[in-house]
């Protein structure tokens, strides 16, 4: 089905843990091919509402649409609707007991069905794209963070989705190994990905974000290109935001 | 001295029951596969069933658990073997020292299951989940296998302790290597056949005991 | 159901039952008076001698603790009970599981110990003789101090075991309370005596184990 919706799209998201806001009502979309950088102070809600758009964190109303469908709701397959949405973590969450390319092949194998060597082949180029098929066999024990994230990314990747969210994937790496996986992020939108990317890598949102949000106290509070929000900003909030990080 | 290996290692007595006890020698080894066997598997079962949540389940399960741990093996061996026949269950006294056992060592391996799962970072169920797979899945494919890995030593040392308990059989009458022994020693008046059975559960059961030990620093060295 | 009630759980039995069985419940605890302190005492020199610097006396205290580990207390007991006899070595039951339960529990409490004591890091060792401390004031007031605490859910753990390890005493014909209860069962013909003396050991044991529990998912996470 061809379609001129948003590849991701959020309307209306709220979600509260106990007493305390934390969204206030996000509408938000990412567009074929379109790379949308979040930036927000901590507590702001941004990884919140990264998680909410697979339902690892149940919004409490709202709505989203995948590729115009939507996820939200009962009689949802949510399952499937996992398949079409990659995540990357913070802390990677590799399978340790599993081999590099264990940890691509799995969901291909039990979600999808697929032959154990249709998954090895296809986990064998996902993990090639990310500059790793030598690591094939490696367990996560054995490889660098920056390696180990970039594994992540392949296992994404794998299951082809149609959109991949990015939740501060290089803030668990050391400083030498944030370029490696900065470069595979720029690879994967190249390949024209819609990502949400949750990060506090401004050089790089600078340079490879299509639109940048500011989010704060659950609620967007502006958002643009990047040079409209960091050379530009017409909020308050975020002036004072920009201004802290920077100094 | 020789008094004492007349007593002790008489060549006569050890000669003419040696056989009897290497039979008890297969029973016990039997008994103690069996139960491991039975024990881990129901344990790990009932761990896997806890992790649903279901609160009535969790309950039945955690009760199950407690009152197999906090009872002494010989007062529901005792019980079950003396007591179930009063309401027409018969069972032979193998097949009530098996029961037991395997329960008892379900109810430890239980615990130390469920220990090692709510002890798998909560990001591996995020990460498993954020790909599709089902939460039965997610436990059988991410989960479990590196909490049974977590959990092999302390799994090992109960397992050890508890099939150590088979000689409890010797109470009811199961002719494993004890129940024999002290069978013979009553006929012969002679220790010989104790001395024999003690070597017999030291041959058994001490490379498991240096096992053990082997996989507790190994384990402990991988996790560091 | 009715049968189950009137062959376990009959009260008139478990009234006419208890006088014995408290009497067998003075004698449970006064079995683990007086064999979980010697059991933690040996445990601690066998630990010692396990960490030892000399090989003689490690290789010894591991071999001491394996042995023990190795064989089932039950067997012990017997030994010691039935087999000494013939060797004109006649000793009474309470001295009999007092020795067996000495020597299986100093095994189980010193593999505990000594696990402890290989967790303490090495640098305390350091500080502590850097401060002119000697090797057992070091012992005594830096390393035991943390190793114990560090294995505190495991030392309980076996002293859980070591209290339903008390029942083994029956078989020897020492009064405790599983062998008061068994002596009522073969009067009665009904099991409600041994559900009785299950259910004071749930009494004494249950609040230990649920503690235990706690201890094992708290380290775990």
């Amino acid at each position: 089905m061809i379609t001129d919706r948003p590849t991701l799209e959020l309307r209306g998201l709220h979600k509260s843990f106990g007493a305390d806001p934390i969204l206030r009502g996000i509408d938000l979309s990412v567009a074929r091919g379109e790379m949308v950088f979040v930036l927000g102070p901590s507590g702001s809600g941004k990884s919140t509402m990264l998680r909410c758009c697979n339902r690892l964190e149940e919004p409490d109303s709202g709505e989203i649409f995948v590729e115009g469908k939507p996820i939200t709701g009962t009689g949802v397959d949510l399952n499937g609707m996992r398949q079409r949405i990659g995540m990357v973590f913070q802390s990677f969450n590799l399978y340790p007991h599993l081999t590099a390319l264990g940890n691509v092949t799995l969901a291909m194998r039990r979600v999808q069905k697929k032959p154990r060597a249709e998954a090895e082949t296809r986990a064998l180029d996902a993990l090639d794209r990310v500059g790793l098929k030598a690591k094939a066999d490696s367990y996560p024990a054995q490889l660098s963070g920056g390696q180990q994230q970039r594994v992540a990314i392949a296992r994404a990747m794998a299951l082809e989705p149609s959109v991949m969210l990015f939740d501060e994937p290089t803030s668990a790496l050391d400083p030498e190994l944030v370029g490696d996986v900065l470069a595979v992020m720029r690879e994967v939108r190249a390949e024209g990905m819609a990502m949400l990317v949750v990060s506090h890598e401004m050089k790089f949102a600078r340079e490879a974000a299509d639109r940048v949000v500011f989010v704060d106290g659950g609620v967007i509070v502006e958002q643009g290109t990047p040079e409209e929000v960091f050379e530009r900003p017409r909020e308050a909030r975020t002036r004072a935001f920009l201004g802290r990080i920077s100094e | 001295m020789s008094s004492f290996s007349d007593t002790f290692l008489n060549m006569d007595v050890l000669a003419r029951y040696a056989p009897s006890i290497l039979k008890g020698v297969g029973v016990t080894i039997l008994l103690s596969v069996l139960i491991v066997l039975t024990g881990v598997v129901v344990g790990t079962l009932l761990a896997c069933l806890r992790s649903f949540r279901v609160r009535l389940l969790s309950f039945f399960i955690v009760v199950f658990a407690d009152i197999f741990r906090a009872l002494p093996p010989l007062v529901l061996i005792l019980l079950a073997f003396f007591g179930l026949p009063n309401i027409g269950v018969v069972l032979t006294s193998f097949t009530v020292l098996y029961l037991v056992l395997a329960l008892v060592l379900a109810a430890f391996a239980e615990e130390i299951v469920w220990a090692g799962i709510t002890a798998t970072p909560k990001g591996q169920w995020e990460a498993a989940r954020s790909t599709g797979l089902g939460y039965t899945q997610t436990l059988g494919y991410v989960v479990l296998p590196q909490a049974l890995r977590m959990v092999i030593p302390p799994l090992t040392n109960r397992a050890i302790a508890i099939t150590k308990m088979t000689a409890l059989g010797m109470v009811i009458g199961v002719p494993d290597i004890l129940g024999q022994a002290t069978t013979a020693q009553s006929f012969s008046a002679n220790a010989s056949p104790l001395t024999l059975a003690a070597v017999a559960y030291v041959v058994i059961f001490l490379p498991l005991v240096v096992l053990s030990r082997w996989l507790e620093t190994r384990f402990s060295r991988g996790a560091a | 159901m009715d049968a189950i009630i009137q062959q376990f759980f009959n009260i008139d039995i478990m009234v006419q039952a208890w006088p014995l069985l408290l009497r067998g419940l003075g004698m449970t605890l006064l079995i683990c008076l007086v064999v979980i302190p010697m059991g933690l005492v040996g445990g601690l020199f066998a630990a010692l001698g396990s960490v030892s610097h000399l090989r003689g006396i490690r290789w010894a205290a591991i071999a001491f603790v394996d042995f023990f580990r190795a064989l089932p207390p039950l067997v012990l007991l017997i030994f010691l009970y039935a087999g000494l006899p013939f060797a004109g070595l006649r000793i009474s039951p309470f001295v009999a599981v007092v020795i067996g339960f000495f020597l299986n529990n100093s095994a189980y409490y010193a593999e505990i110990i000594r696990a402890g004591l290989l967790s303490v890091h090495k640098g305390q060792t350091e500080a502590a003789r850097s401060t002119g401390l000697s090797a057992g004031q070091t012992l005594i007031h830096v390393t035991l101090p943390q190793a114990l605490r560090n294995v505190l859910p495991d030392l309980l753990s076996n002293t859980v075991e070591v209290v339903k390890l008390t029942s083994l005493a029956s078989v020897v014909s020492l009064g405790e309370m599983l062998h008061q209860a068994g002596l009522a069962r073969s009067v009665t013909y009904n099991a409600s005596p041994i559900v009785l003396a299950g259910l004071i050991y749930l009494v004494l044991l249950w609040p230990l184990v649920r503690v235990i529990s706690r201890f094992e998912r708290r380290i775990a996470s």
